[in-house]
């Protein structure tokens, strides 16, 4: 018999629904891996125990009953900033300590009324700032995956998820990505099923690239935003990082509703996302943007989309270069509106009604020292220039001005899909996971941004993406490409990916 | 633009967050690495274009104007450092 935590989603829901393994029996399964492997990855910052027993035990009920949801008895990691009421829920800041929501998110609550158990809270950047999950008040979480000196590729076919053991491994503790770093090193490392996580300029895709998973950033206004920790409000989508590209799949059809609470989440009817999982792409077009192709591009890199552009080509697809011109000014662009957004959502932690407080000679020192000593330099950094950028005199140079370019960069977007574009191949990242502890990026802040040069344009533009593992680096570690589709066609996204899914086949480390 | 240790000091005023001099120099030099950054938006010519205000097109939903939420003042203030009954206590504002 397989190791129970090796099923896939799709896998799982079938021997749960055919009563060949118990739900009490896959979580207990998970504990035990959780309790086995947590301690070296860092991707759990709270593990709830009793909340995941008594769900699975009432996952059972209902199996038993036949009253069984979309997702009964599935075991899901949620990532720390999503509101799980009476539990830990900080984003990973020591700002929020002690935080326990008295309310549960839309999206949280959506996997729960589908039946879905909760194992845990996963580690991330602190308020999802970050690109290499090292700016959590809880340290850093460690990629599942080593480079491999050896460079054996590991590739099974079908849904059978497996690993050969290869010799020598270079055992330098790698970056899972940001900011869902926990949420995706927790799936690759099979301590979750699959996991809920969140994307503001990549924080979903570029993890998932880097530990050959799949990642999917819905439309913005697909998911509902209420009860999640807030960053960048025009920018913050929910979504989830899973094994497979169905699995993804299955996740989406629950996280995704209209929600009254959120006045940006729209009222449209959900479709079922594994609907169009297989179908043929013969027809379909697909643009290759040439702005992508960036100066100093990793020659694997460009090696893994050309393979990609192969496959979708054999696979039926008509292939077009298309020009996105504003692309590179993207994530400058991004720098400005995000850090501007979270200076005013961060606003209100002071120490008043929630979290961390220390004391001061009066109330404007207690805000001061509150947040000097609850903020990460990371955040410090961003509220800082967010706050300069609007501040008076320079709101029109900054802000309005990079409001302006997200305009341009929709724009090119919306003229590629009025010329018959139906989605848009690129690579996920610009390298494959790093060390923790890279001197280069600590030392300046713009070369971490870089990470997200690919993704942070889909953010800008209110698209939805998804990163599909595609291929192994020359060290062995995963490689992701993106594709990006018309708002509210993720089930294009799922069609085409699944293509790439079986050319590439799956990752494990 | 670029930003002097004493405009960083005035940011982190507004912002409230307590910052020492050492911390400002090094803050001084990040600052500047990024609005060197996003200096590059001066190449794009963007007369005549409209800031975004919504990457999605529609018309944002309105709810009744009813009240449908409240008496949870237990909730509110649960977790607040420090408070008095269904008071969040601060440090004297008024003298």
């Amino acid at each position: 018999m397989t190791d129970l935590t090796d099923l896939t989603l799709a896998q799982a829901r079938k021997r749960l629904a055919d009563k060949d393994v118990s739900a009490s029996e896959l979580t207990d399964a998970y504990l035990a891996a959780i309790s086995e492997r947590n301690g070296a990855l860092n991707a759990y910052i709270s593990v709830t125990e009793d909340i995941a027993r008594e769900g699975a035990v009432a996952s059972d009920k209902r199996i038993a009953e036949g009253t069984a949801g979309p997702l009964e008895g599935i075991p899901l990691g949620v990532k720390d900033l999503y509101a799980t009421k009476g539990t830990h829920t900080q984003a990973c800041s020591h700002i929020l300590d002690g935080f326990k929501p008295p309310y549960e998110s839309t999206v949280t609550q959506n996997l729960w009324d589908a039946g879905a158990v909760m194992l845990g809270k996963l580690n991330m950047d602190e308020f999802a700032m970050g690109s290499s999950n090292e700016t959590s008040h809880y340290g850093p979480v460690v990629n599942p995956w080593q480079r491999d000196l050896m460079n054996v590729a590991v590739r099974s076919e079908g849904g059978d998820v497996g690993t050969i053991e290869s010799p020598p491994k270079d055992d330098t503790p790698l970056v899972p990505g940001g900011s869902s770093g926990g949420s995706a090193a927790a799936v690759a490392a099979r301590l979750c099923v699959a996991a809920t996580a969140s994307d503001t300029g990549g924080s979903i895709r570029q993890p998932a690239a880097f530990t050959g998973t799949v990642g999917v950033k819905p439309t913005y206004g697909r998911c509902s935003r209420w009860g999640m920790v807030a960053f960048a409000s025009s920018l913050d989508q929910a979504g989830p990082i899973a094994r497979t590209v169905e699995d993804a799949a299955l996740m989406l059809n629950v996280m995704a509703s209209p929600d009254a609470k959120d006045t940006t989440c729209v009222d449209r009817p959900v479709p079922d996302y594994t609907a169009t999982i297989g179908d043929s792409i013969k027809g379909m077009t697909i643009g290759i943007p040439r702005e992508y192709r960036i100066d100093g591009m990793a020659e694997e890199i460009d090696g893994l989309w050309s393979q990609g552009i192969a496959w979708l080509k054999d696979a039926g697809a008509n292939i077009v270069d298309i020009s996105l011109p504003h692309t590179k000014y993207a994530l400058p662009a991004y720098y400005i509106v995000a850090p501007a957004e979270a200076s005013s959502n961060l606003a209100r932690y002071d120490g008043v009604r929630y979290g961390l407080r220390v004391d001061g000679s009066d109330i404007t020192d207690m805000y001061e020292k509150t947040r000097a000593a609850g903020f990460g330099d990371e955040v410090q950094r961003r509220i800082l220039i967010g706050t300069y950028v609007l501040s008076a005199g320079f709101y029109d140079a900054y802000y309005t001005k990079a409001q302006k370019v997200r305009t341009l960069i929709k724009h090119d977007f919306e003229m590629a899909y009025a010329d018959g574009v139906d989605c848009i191949l690129t690579p996920a990242t610009p390298s494959a996971a790093f060390p923790i502890g890279d001197k280069e990026m600590a030392a300046d802040p713009v070369k971490m941004y870089l990470n997200d040069v690919f993704t942070v344009t889909v953010n800008m533009a209110g698209l939805p993406g998804i990163a599909v593992p595609a291929g192994l680096s020359v060290e062995g570690l995963p490689l992701g490409l993106q594709l990006i589709g018309k708002p509210f066609e993720e089930s294009d996204l799922f069609r085409v990916g699944s293509v790439i899914e079986a050319n590439a086949g799956h990752f494990a480390p | 633009m670029s930003v002097d240790q004493s405009t960083v000091k005035r940011v982190a005023k507004l912002a409230r967050i307590a910052i020492t001099d050492n911390r400002a120099e090094e803050l001084r030099d990040e600052l500047n690495t990024i609005l060197g950054f996003v200096e590059q938006l001066d190449e794009v010519d963007v007369d005549g274009v409209e800031p975004m205000t919504s990457v999605v097109d529609f018309d944002m939903k309105k709810r009744a104007d009813t009240v449908n939420d409240g008496e949870i003042a237990d909730d509110v203030t649960a977790n607040a450092p420090a408070k008095d009954e269904h008071f969040f206590m601060v440090p004297k504002v008024v003298e």
